[in-house]
This record gives C-alpha cells, sequence and structure tokens, in this order.
C-alpha cells in the first residue's frame, strides 16, 4: 500500500482498541483542525460526518491510498471546532448533528436547524439527556432579492409518486436564480431506534433507510457489524451478496433511465425499460424471495441460499434484458428532441463533486471515478471483472450514459458471479465477542453507503450512523439548476435521483 | 424507433390478468358497500408519502409498466388533492410530514377515501416507537382500508385498489 499522509496525521491521535477493519483515532483539536485544512485542500475526502455521546466523528477516505479512517473529536463540553466552517460540504452534517445530539459546531456559518422541524416531543433525541421540544419556528430560507425575481415554492408533496421535500425557486422569469432545499420530512428517528437492538434485529431497520438499496444497505451494515464482532463470512455469502447489489443496481439503474426520458416527456424508453425493471424484480422474488430483496443480506451472511430455480430466472431477465437494451440504447441516442433535452442541462463541475466527495453517477458523471467496489474493494469485487465508467460533461445526459454503461456492466457481473459461484455454507450465526466497532463500506446503485456500529458486550448496537450517498449529492442538485429554466428541474431532480429517506433517515 | 413500434404491433402486449376475484373479495369485505358504490367504476388517486423508506413507492410506480397497466381497470393517479377521490397513503407519518398529511386530506374533496399502504401506514411498522413518528395514518387521518406488505406488491395493491370499486 502506498504511503498515506492521512494516516500519518492521525497516528500522532489515539487508536481505539477494536476498530475494524479500518482505524479510528482520537484527536486533539489541532489534529482536528490539521484534518479540517486537509479536506479544504483536498488531499482526503469527507465520507461522513455524526455524533455520538460527547464526541463527534468524522469519517475520511484517502483514494490515492486507499484508506479510510475516521478521527473522533471527544468534547464533554458540547462543542467542538466547525468543519463546515471552511469546508462547506459538512454543514448540513453539523446542523443534523447539532438536532440529534445538540453538540455546538463553533463557527458554523449556518445554524439553522435541520431535521428537527420543531414538531417532535423532544429536542437533541440522542442525546444522552434529551430536552423538551419547543414551538415550531418558522424556516428562514436564505433571502433572494433583486428586481424582477419571484419565488416559487414546491413541496412537500409533490405531483409525481416521489418521496416529500421542500423545494424553494427564486426565479427571473423562466430562470433559476437560486434553489434552496429544504429536508427532514421523512425522517423516522432510525438511529435511536437502532440503539440498544441486537444486531440482527438492526439489520431489518438497516435495510430500510431507503427501500430502493435494501440490499447496498443491508452489505454496508452487515459488514460493519461482522467487523465489530469478529465473524468471518463464507466465500458464498460474499458472492450471494454481490450478486443481489448487482440485480439491484441494474432494475434501479432501468427504472432511473426510463424515468429521465419520461420527464423529457418520451414516455416509450419508460414503457421498456419498466418491462425490464419488472422482470428483474421478479426474477429476484424467484430467487430470493422478495422482488427488492429486503432482509436478504442478513449480519452473518444472507437468510437464504440460492437454487437452480433462482440462478435459472435470473438468467432469464437478464438473457431477455441485454438483448433487449442495445435497441433501446440506439433508441435513447438517436431521438433528436429528447437529446436536446438531455445535454448541457444541469451542469455539475468536476471541482464541485471532487469537493463534496460526490459519489455514484453524479459523481461519475463530472470526473470523479470514485467507486467503493475498485478504490475500497470489498469481496467478491477484488476478483471480479468490471469497469468503472466516468464522463466529464457532468450534465444530464453524461449521468444517464453513466447508468447505461454500469447497466452493461451490472449484466456481465451477473454472468461472471453465476459462473463462479462458490459452494458452501451461506450463513454463519451471528454471535461474535463484544464490545468492538466496525465499518462497512458498500457501493449501492446511487453511490457509496457507509456504516460504522459500535457493538457492546451483548451483542446489541450502542451506536450505528449509516450515511447514504444522498448527503454530497443533494447540495449539488442546487448548484446544477442554476442558470437552468424552472420546466427543467424535474429532469435535473430525476438525474440526480437522490434519496428522500437515507438522507433524513 | 420505428422497428420497435412495430415490433410491438406484432408480438402480444406484457399486460397479464389482474388479481382473481377471491383477492379482491377479501379486501372488498373490509369495506363499507356504500363507499363502494358511490366510487363507480374509476378512481383519481393522489398518492401521498407521508415518511415511508421508498420502497412503498417503487412498487405503487410498478403499477404503471406495462405488465399491470393500472389505466385499464379505470384508475390513474393525479398531481393535485383536489382532483383525488382516494388518498393512497405510504410511510409511518412522520411529525414532520404530519401536517402536511393533513392539509392534503383537507383539500381532498368529499366524499374522499384513505387508503393505508404497507406495514408503516398500518401502525408505524418497524418505526412505530419512535420520537419522530405519529405510528400510522389512522393516528392522523381516518382510513377506510389497509393494503398490508412491506412493501405491499404491486399485486397486493391492485386488488386493494380494485376492491374499492368492486360492488
Ligand atoms: S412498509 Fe416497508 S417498504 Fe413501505 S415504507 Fe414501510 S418499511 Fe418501507
Amino acid at each position: 500500500m502506498a504511503t498515506s499522509p492521512l494516516l500519518e496525521i492521525l497516528s500522532r491521535g489515539r487508536p481505539a482498541e477494536a476498530h475494524r477493519p479500518w482505524p479510528r483515532f482520537v484527536v486533539g483539536g489541532d489534529l482536528w483542525i490539521a484534518l479540517t485544512n486537509g479536506l479544504v485542500e483536498r488531499h482526503w475526502t469527507l465520507a461522513g460526518l455524526w455524533g455520538d455521546d460527547g464526541a463527534v466523528h468524522m469519517a475520511l477516505i484517502e483514494e490515492a491510498s486507499q484508506s479510510l479512517a475516521i478521527a473522533t473529536y471527544d468534547c464533554p463540553d458540547g462543542r467542538y471546532p466547525s468543519v463546515g466552517k471552511y469546508h462547506p460540504p459538512a454543514i448540513r452534517p453539523e446542523r443534523a448533528l447539532h438536532d440529534l445530539f445538540g453538540l455546538e459546531p463553533e463557527g458554523l456559518p449556518d445554524t439553522r436547524p435541520w431535521l428537527d422541524h420543531g414538531r417532535w416531543p423532544v429536542r437533541h433525541p440522542l442525546a444522552a439527556e434529551p430536552a423538551a421540544g419547543t414551538e415550531a419556528q418558522p424556516y428562514r430560507f436564505l433571502p433572494a432579492e433583486g428586481e424582477g425575481l419571484h419565488q416559487i415554492p414546491v413541496g412537500p408533496v409533490h405531483a409525481g409518486i416521489i418521496e416529500p421535500g421542500h423545494f424553494r425557486f427564486t426565479a427571473n422569469g423562466e430562470t433559476v436564480v437560486r434553489l434552496e432545499e429544504r429536508l427532514g420530512y421523512t425522517h423516522k428517528g432510525t438511529e435511536r431506534l437502532m440503539a440498544s437492538m441486537p444486531v440482527t434485529e438492526a439489520a431489518r431497520l438497516a435495510a430500510r433507510i431507503s427501500g430502493d438499496s435494501t440490499v447496498a444497505y443491508g452489505i454496508a451494515f452487515a459488514s460493519a457489524t461482522e467487523a465489530a464482532l469478529g465473524i468471518e463470512v463464507p466465500a458464498r455469502a460474499h458472492w450471494l451478496r454481490a450478486l443481489m447489489a448487482e440485480i439491484e443496481r441494474l432494475a434501479n439503474h432501468f427504472g432511473d433511465i426510463g424515468a429521465v426520458c419520461n420527464d423529457a416527456a418520451f414516455a416509450m424508453m419508460l414503457a421498456h425499460c419498466g418491462a425490464l425493471r419488472e422482470r428483474l424484480l421478479r426474477a429476484a422474488a424467484a430467487a430470493f424471495g422478495h422482488r427488492l430483496m429486503m432482509d436478504r443480506v442478513v449480519p452473518g451472511g444472507v437468510a437464504a441460499d440460492l437454487d437452480e430455480t433462482g440462478i435459472a430466472a435470473i438468467r432469464d431477465a437478464v438473457r431477455i434484458a441485454s438483448a433487449a437494451f442495445p435497441r433501446l440504447i440506439e433508441l435513447y441516442d438517436n431521438t433528436a428532441s429528447l437529446q436536446d433535452r438531455m445535454i448541457g442541462t444541469g451542469i455539475v463541475s468536476s471541482a464541485l463533486v471532487h469537493r463534496y466527495g460526490c459519489g455514484g453517477f453524479v459523481g461519475r458523471a463530472s470526473g470523479r471515478g470514485f467507486d467503493a467496489r475498485r478504490t475500497l474493494p470489498y469481496p467478491p469485487y477484488d476478483a471480479l471483472d468490471f469497469e468503472v465508467p466516468v464522463l466529464n460533461q457532468g450534465d444530464v445526459g453524461a449521468r444517464v450514459w453513466i447508468r447505461i454503461r454500469e447497466a452493461q456492466q451490472s449484466m456481465a457481473l451477473i454472468g461472471q458471479i453465476l459462473d463462479r459461484l462458490p459452494d458452501g455454507p451461506h450463513h454463519v450465526p451471528a454471535t461474535g465477542s463484544g464490545p468492538g466497532e466496525g465499518v462497512g463500506i458498500a457501493e449501492g446503485f446511487r453511490g457509496d453507503v457507509l456504516a460504522c456500529v459500535a457493538v457492546d458486550g451483548d451483542g446489541k448496537v450502542r451506536r450505528c450512523h449509516l450515511r447514504d450517498p444522498s448527503w454530497f449529492q443533494w447540495p449539488l442538485l442546487e448548484a446544477a439548476i442554476e442558470g437552468n429554466i424552472v420546466a427543467d428541474f424535474p429532469l435535473c431532480n430525476k438525474s440526480f435521483n437522490c434519496s428522500y429517506s437515507g438522507h433524513d433517515l | 424507433m420505428r422497428k420497435m413500434l412495430l415490433n410491438g404491433l406484432i408480438h402480444p402486449p406484457l399486460t397479464e390478468a389482474g388479481p382473481t376475484a377471491d383477492e379482491i373479495a377479501a379486501l372488498a369485505a373490509e369495506l363499507d358497500h356504500a363507499a363502494r358504490r358511490r366510487l363507480g367504476r374509476s378512481l383519481s388517486i393522489r398518492e401521498v408519502d407521508a415518511g415511508s423508506c421508498n420502497g412503498c413507492e417503487l412498487e405503487v410506480n410498478a403499477l404503471g409498466n406495462a405488465f399491470y397497466d393500472l389505466e385499464r381497470f379505470g384508475i390513474r393517479f393525479v398531481a393535485s388533492p383536489r382532483h383525488a377521490d382516494v388518498l393512497l397513503v405510504t410511510g409511518p407519518v412522520t411529525l414532520n410530514m404530519k401536517e402536511a398529511l393533513e392539509r392534503t386530506w383537507n383539500a381532498t374533496p368529499d366524499p374522499k377515501w384513505v387508503v393505508a399502504a404497507g406495514a408503516c401506514a398500518l401502525d408505524g411498522g418497524l418505526f412505530k416507537e419512535s420520537y419522530a413518528c405519529a405510528g400510522g395514518v389512522h393516528a392522523v387521518i381516518p382510513v377506510d382500508l389497509h393494503i398490508p406488505g412491506c412493501p405491499p406488491t404491486p399485486m397486493q395493491l391492485l386488488a386493494g385498489l380494485l376492491a374499492l370499486m368492486e360492488r
């Protein structure tokens, strides 16, 4: 492994015991600030920032050395030096952390609440001693003033069958001058529910953070708990997990490609892609007993083994999809009216995706090649042959093309996995010796899902944090729409397809 | 494109038979007769995500694909509650969504029906005990029909919606 300046700095802190597979260090104020500077200077990337009982953690990824590490700042007095003050991607996580734990980020430029809309019976629900709830205050949207400007409020209930969130547009005629998002409507208090649950029960909640990525969450959570408990998962389980992950990716990409085209008023793609998606979900139901494969990844392995009927169903669905897909790509590429809507719409710059550590198709359409399966490889991807497509245009069209290429890769990967599926058990009991802490990362269709789990001596979750890729994609949607016309917002939004529930938790 | 359209003419459609009479009858039994008579043979539905994990939305969306082709039954999703006969609500109703759900319900003209879809919508499901959830749709607005499942499959959803129209 290459030398790692990140680990060098961190090693000046105090290493936490039994933290696997990546290390965690408790650092003081100087190191915390040095790490923040490293983020600003782009030596490493912020992969998450969350609270704990009297402490703040941040996960950092250094791509060059393929390392991930966690830094902890203990703050018994309830204050810590704000990272968001210097590094904007940390602003929303710090606002959320304040809502949940009441820890004060010193110097944070935006102190408005984020997840807490003033509707809960408690304040700081995850703190050791939550306070009583207060009256809801009106939310102060950022001012946008100038001649000819008007505001358009949208949501939280939207016109389509999608998740709830609020968008506040400031427009000059047709052109969007600014978009401000307000999220948190689907906050379900999942992280507090998980605390003190046995890991197998908490896994069911992890599977419901964002239903469209249930397999990715399952893998991230299971690997984190297995690392914490020191459990070795059998090879077959790893391969079956990857099989489900690729089916999930493929099904979602088909759904998205169809839906983006539909938002550009080209319904034919939606009809065809929707049928391919449906066939895959049916194959998943036949193979694993659930269309979305919820609760099929469990700590210790997978819930049920795959039999010949299941294999045949998957092969069938993929065969039909690979036969139909080239014609759909041609149709997509050759329809001028469709391309006219896609090309040059909703551009995100490469500098922004790098600064935000933005993953998935949003990052890869703007030149950031990060893919957890490749950069921080986990089994069985280290033994599989696949490409990570990257483009530089950064527009809606590029985000669709990344999905198209990834769908092709996933179809090939499913074939490889089925051809080489190792024999053996698919599960071991999820009992091990706690206490321990573990980190898991999995590449979902939308990007990298990070799970950090601390398990106590009884095998129960003490603290679990799950970070959706959307945290670092939502802010870029605001940038993408700027200067575009209001009517192109649905198209831009769909091309991002961020998760509300995954973000709101 | 021409070839694909031609193919569409030659090959039989993917659309399958709807749910069986028994499946529908089981759910129809839950509803009072008068409600069903008033709705007749067509339904306009406004979907409201009241804090779901988005799994339910995926399956509601699937109703529109060629295999289920919801619209052949006279059921369609509308963009505004003011055009709706039915609110199809998913999720445990987070407290942050409670007011939006109430306002959507108030904006829906009478007579109206509420269908709660999914385990969360029934009683909060796994999120029942949370400080941030109301604990199911019935805790906020009156519910006429519940469709089980986590998430309900498109067939279960279809059976539930057809039950509303059965006489
Ligand atoms: S019922 Fe299941 S799929 Fe639907 S919102 Fe709840 S957890 Fe998600």
